[in-house]
């Protein structure tokens, strides 16, 4: 500490280190709010830049967990084994019915797939659609005739009631399980329809269980199902189908017991059944293998993607907004050239003179940072509340707005805190 | 206090060299009232610049105290104006948008000084210029006369030993002209050195020594009994 003592005997403490950098901040917000308007109307590019980057990360998580979910409700480590060859071009998806030329696709062939190492469950199935009647309701929907496993290899539970079990699925008893749709459609909301009598087309059904809810998966509404054993479909409701004939299938569900199985299976499965249809080498197979888990992670890298995209175009925004600041800052530094020189002549060091200016600059955009948080998650909030979209505001949202702004001011500060700071301030005294 | 010894200060414009200081050495004794004169482009602003430690001189010696001010580097010459020296410019040079005691305080915040003791020396320095009345207005508020009063009080705020003055009075009508000298001469009653750049002849004639200037010389250098 160096003391003084003034003319009048007062003594003044000088601080050693100089200024305090809290005064560098008080200069700073001072700058700031001398001009409400201009301040205001700089930071706009970055308010623009942070709100359009959350906007478009919410709007692109909410799609990505839209389709996770999506899948994710079709069953997990599931392969769907169907007959007929593989379409070319591939990825075309689930397409109702079997694609297939015949009978390809035997319950004997599902039977054999149960032997091979890393299955769960299996569940061959023949569906078709039936109208259902109950009373006076009339509802129309599809029928899946599977073996009891089918819940396991689907992801399925039930809700009430329970599912047939071995015995009644091979005496071909004429029991179904209802999913929530069909319930509310034939029986009204929250209506408890075990025991119940329904005519699944003309044949009668005792309602034996009700699945719990899965929701839509973004093709279907999954609950739209009325689930019975497969010989009591195959002989008396979907009798005209392909599956009608012999033993013959629509498809196979084949659950693995965790990822890793999965593939190893798909290609186990692919095998199995070159052998016993008899497949030679070279020769196009008459069956295909779909593997869900393939199909999510081919929808979850795209919706990946998309979001990436819509944030890096924001971006540019950000950038944009920062040349807006890095603009009014040169042009103030223009402008204050005879303070700079001033502060100067009266002890600023040049160091201090960098400070408040680039100070200024991040206070600048860390203001349009905050205001674009605010208007980004109003804005995604506003859009899945009105436009149906779900957007989910990522947790990164707030660090993100805060430490993008303040790295925009600083890398678009500096440039203008620098000329600051290299005034000469004898000629920045005379600048009129 | 203060020895300068063949100073000079050449400046490069084109092709020309411009020798602002052609060698001068002078000794200023604390407590001294010395008038700069000479028409303009004579060096002595630019001996001021150097004095104040605004400048650098190209070669020569200057001793502040026996310190060498032409060795310190940038954040040693900016301490050295912080406390050092007050500076009082013909222009004012308040900042705008401060009021009259924050303008005062501003010295004393790059000094450090606690923010309790700065707001205090202001209101006791604006009060013994004679503005106490005016410390929360702003400069465009105020006469001129009233602006270079808070400049000088700004000039004073971290207790100088040196106040150097270039033209105070050129922006002043003469009979507010006439109330900052004899505040001038005030201060340096109570011992402030006065160093006051001028070419008015009124100006110089209240100062006890006379320090004339022509193309980077010192022509003439009188002490009168004042």
């Amino acid at each position: 500490m160096l003391d003084k003592t003034s003319t009048k005997g007062q003594t003044l403490h000088f601080s050693t280190g100089g200024m305090s950098s809290l005064e560098l901040v008080r200069f700073a917000v001072g700058a700031i709010m001398a001009h409400p308007m201009r301040s205001a109307l700089t930071s706009l590019g970055v308010v623009i830049g942070v709100a359009a980057v959350i906007m478009m990360t919410s709007i692109g998580v909410g799609a990505q967990q839209r389709v996770e979910q999506a899948l994710s409700s079709l069953g997990t480590n599931m392969l769907v084994v169907r007959p007929g060859a593989p379409r070319s071009g591939g990825g075309g998806g689930f397409v109702r019915g079997a694609g297939g030329s015949g009978a390809s696709l035997t319950v004997d062939d599902a039977e054999a797939m149960r032997t091979l190492d890393g299955v769960a469950a299996i569940s061959p199935a023949i569906n078709g659609g039936a109208q259902l009647v109950y009373e006076g309701a009339n509802w129309s929907s599809r029928i899946e005739g599977v073996t009891p496993d089918y819940l396991v290899a689907r992801d399925l539970e039930i809700a009430s009631g329970q599912m047939f079990d071995e015995a009644a699925a091979e005496s071909g008893r004429k029991v179904a399980v209802l999913g929530q749709t069909v319930v509310t459609e034939l029986f009204g909301e929250g209506v408890d329809p075990v025991g119940q009598r329904i005519r699944v087309g003309p044949i009668p059904f005792q309602v034996i269980g009700v699945l719990a809810p899965k929701g839509q998966s973004g093709f279907q509404d999954q609950d739209d199902i009325v689930v019975i054993p497969l010989d009591a479909a195959r002989s008396r409701v979907i009798g005209r189908g392909p599956g009608a004939r012999g033993n013959s299938v629509n498809q196979v569900y084949v659950k693995a017991v965790d990822e890793d199985a999965l593939f190893q299976l798909e290609q186990d499965v692919a095998e199995l059944l070159r052998q016993r249809h008899r497949i030679q080498p070279g020769q196009d197979d008459d069956f295909n293998v779909q593997n869900l888990t393939s199909v999510q992670e081919a929808a979850q890298s795209s919706t990946q993607t998309f979001t990436i995209l819509l944030a890096a175009v924001a971006g540019v925004s950000l950038i944009v907004g920062g040349v807006g600041i890095m603009n009014i800052m040169l042009v103030s530094v223009t402008e204050r050239t005879r303070e700079i020189g001033l502060r100067m002549a009266i002890g600023a060091r040049r160091s201090d003179v960098l400070t408040q200016f680039a100070l200024e600059s991040v206070a600048l955009s860390l203001l349009g940072g905050l205001i674009g948080l605010t208007i980004g998650v109003g804005g995604a909030l506003l859009m899945s509340t009105l436009g149906d979209w779900p957007s989910v505001i990522p947790a990164w949202a707030a660090p993100l707005a805060i430490g993008f702004s303040s790295f925009v001011g600083v890398v678009f500060g500096a440039y203008p805190a620098w000329r600051a700071a290299q005034l000469d301030p004898i000629e920045a005294l005379r600048r009129e | 206090m203060i020895e300068i010894d063949r100073l000079t200060k050449t400046y490069v414009m084109g092709d020309e060299v411009i020798s602002a200081l052609a060698g001068v050495s002078l000794r200023i004794d604390r407590g001294e009232h010395v008038a700069i004169v000479g028409p303009s482009g004579s060096g002595k602003s630019t001996l001021m610049n150097v004095l104040g430690g605004l400048d650098r001189p190209t070669s020569g010696l200057y001793r502040f105290e026996s310190e060498p001010v032409e060795d310190f580097d940038d954040d040693q010459l900016a301490g050295f104006r912080n406390r050092r020296i007050g500076f009082v410019f013909q222009s004012f040079q308040l900042l705008p948008r401060l009021t009259a005691a924050q303008n005062v305080e501003l010295p004393m915040i790059y000094a450090g000084v606690d923010p309790a003791v700065r707001r205090e020396r202001a209101v006791e320095l604006l009060t013994r210029v004679g503005l106490e009345h005016r410390l929360n207005n702003r400069p465009t508020q105020m006469s001129g006369g009233q602006q270079q009063r808070v400049a000088i009080a700004r000039a004073l705020a971290n207790a100088p030993d040196l106040l150097l003055a270039d033209e105070p009075t050129g922006a002043l009508d003469t009979a507010t002209g006439q109330e900052v000298l004899a505040l001038f001469d005030e201060l340096n009653a109570q011992g402030l050195t006065l160093c006051i750049v001028t070419h008015d002849q009124e100006v110089a004639a209240r100062a006890r020594r006379r320090i004339a200037f022509r193309d980077g010389h010192v022509v003439q250098d009188d002490r009168n009994a004042g």
